[in-house]
């Protein structure tokens, strides 16, 4: 594992690695696993829709379509848009 | 002139969550010329394109399309083609001159699909566009991707038959080829042309209306669609599928994804129409070969991610 990186598990699922400013979804995607669905990757189609179940991360612009402000503060998000800060766990669909 | 009435596809006005990224992406990836910026919209041309622009990017907080336009050949086509979208049942919006920069009075409806419309028949030209005198290939060096114009829009909805029954009826567009569910004699795919390209618009079948499949730009040759696929490596561009090949329109072609996740295709070739040419047709179970002509399979991405 590189410096600065994050352990990202999915419930009922794999873990993968994602470092420091790294997308959660290209991490997935990077380590070879698909437990999270692979759209567009840019925040506005909606297909990788998970929750942050534990940990702390930022995100960047998502459609407000896809992730309402009451979703996004329950800790729904895009994976492709989420940055972790620490080890995060996931719940997917 | 032989082509009257509707003559070509002019613009589409797409929302994009981060207009300075999106900014980036067309100009220096797709390699559009950035025209101008003004009141949170971003304005494009090609560098092939005699029009003052071609893409407006709006900055919003979804992705998506805000509408499509197609330029008609005379100001009169444009009360010609109220009055019928009129006595077909469409709801028409006259729009006067200057909400857009550089272009006329405008036409607007909706399909049932949830799509919106425009039709204008006057637009500024491009202070970049191609030479006319002595004409060299081009001004300056194309950049990019080298996208020579804005090709069609490719759009997910319900009913496409009622959609594309506007366009044939109304605007005189034909159906070119179909995507057809012999069984029950659903159409899954219309693809409409109001030219002699292979197709200016299509309809895809979708269980939500008011989506976009993709924003499309034509490139010179197979080559360039190579060239591409390099640039979409080298700048880590979300890739969706190609380079391959459509047997629907024969098309070469690669999809992507702006940074807000609208499809973007670069493609080369496809056949030229004609208006006297029987409609060609790919049954369902061809569906695979109908899109990729050599994977002969569907992706989920493809057929289930639009904005």
């Amino acid at each position: 594992m590189t410096t600065g990186s994050h352990r990202i598990r999915i419930v009922g699922g794999g873990e993968f690695s994602c470092g420091e400013g790294e997308r959660v979804l290209l991490a997935m995607e990077r380590c070879g696993s698909s437990d999270i669905g692979v759209g567009c990757r840019g925040g506005g189609c909606g297909i990788c829709r998970v929750r942050v179940v534990g940990g702390d991360y930022t995100t960047g612009k998502m459609s407000v379509a896809k992730i309402s402000e009451t979703e996004r503060a329950a800790g729904f998000v895009l994976a492709c848009r989420v940055f972790p800060v620490s080890d995060l766990l996931i719940e997917v669909g | 002139m032989a082509l009257t009435g509707v003559i070509s596809p002019g613009y589409v006005q797409l929302r994009v969550l981060d207009l300075d990224e999106a900014i980036v992406h067309y100009r220096d990836r797709i390699g559009l010329n950035l025209v101008s910026v003004e009141d949170g919209r971003a304005f494009f041309q090609a560098f092939d394109e005699f029009d003052r622009h071609s893409i407006i990017l709006r900055e919003a907080d979804t992705a998506g399309l805000d509408r499509m336009a197609f330029k008609v050949a005379k100001d009169s086509d444009l009360d010609h083609f109220a009055e019928r979208l009129l006595d077909a049942g469409v709801h028409v919006d006259v729009i006067p001159a200057g909400e857009d920069p550089g272009v006329g009075r405008k036409i607007r409806f909706n399909t049932p699909t949830s799509h919106v419309f425009d039709l204008y028949a006057e637009m500024e030209l491009s202070e970049t566009g191609p030479a006319v005198r002595n004409p060299d290939v081009w001004i300056a060096e194309p950049r990019g991707m080298r996208a020579t114009r804005f090709d069609h829009c490719a759009l997910n909805g319900v009913d496409i038959s009622a959609s594309a029954k506007i366009f044939v009826e109304v605007l005189d567009f034909s159906v070119t080829e179909e995507l057809v569910d012999e069984s029950t004699g659903a159409r899954l795919g219309i693809f409409l042309s109001c030219s002699n390209k292979a197709h200016d618009v299509a309809f895809l079948g979708y269980p939500e209306d008011g989506r976009i499949h993709h924003t499309s730009f034509n490139l010179e040759s197979w080559h360039d669609v190579g060239h591409a696929a390099d640039i979409i490596s080298r700048y880590d561009i979300s890739l969706d599928i190609g380079p391959t090949r459509h047997g629907i329109t024969r098309g070469q072609t690669i999809y992507f994804f702006d940074p807000s996740g609208n499809r973007n295709e670069t493609f080369s070739g496809g056949y030229f129409y004609y208006p006297d040419n029987p409609r060609r047709m790919w049954q369902a179970e061809n569906a695979g070969k109908a899109i990729f002509y050599y994977e002969k399979a569907l992706t989920d991405r493809f057929m289930t991610v639009n904005t």
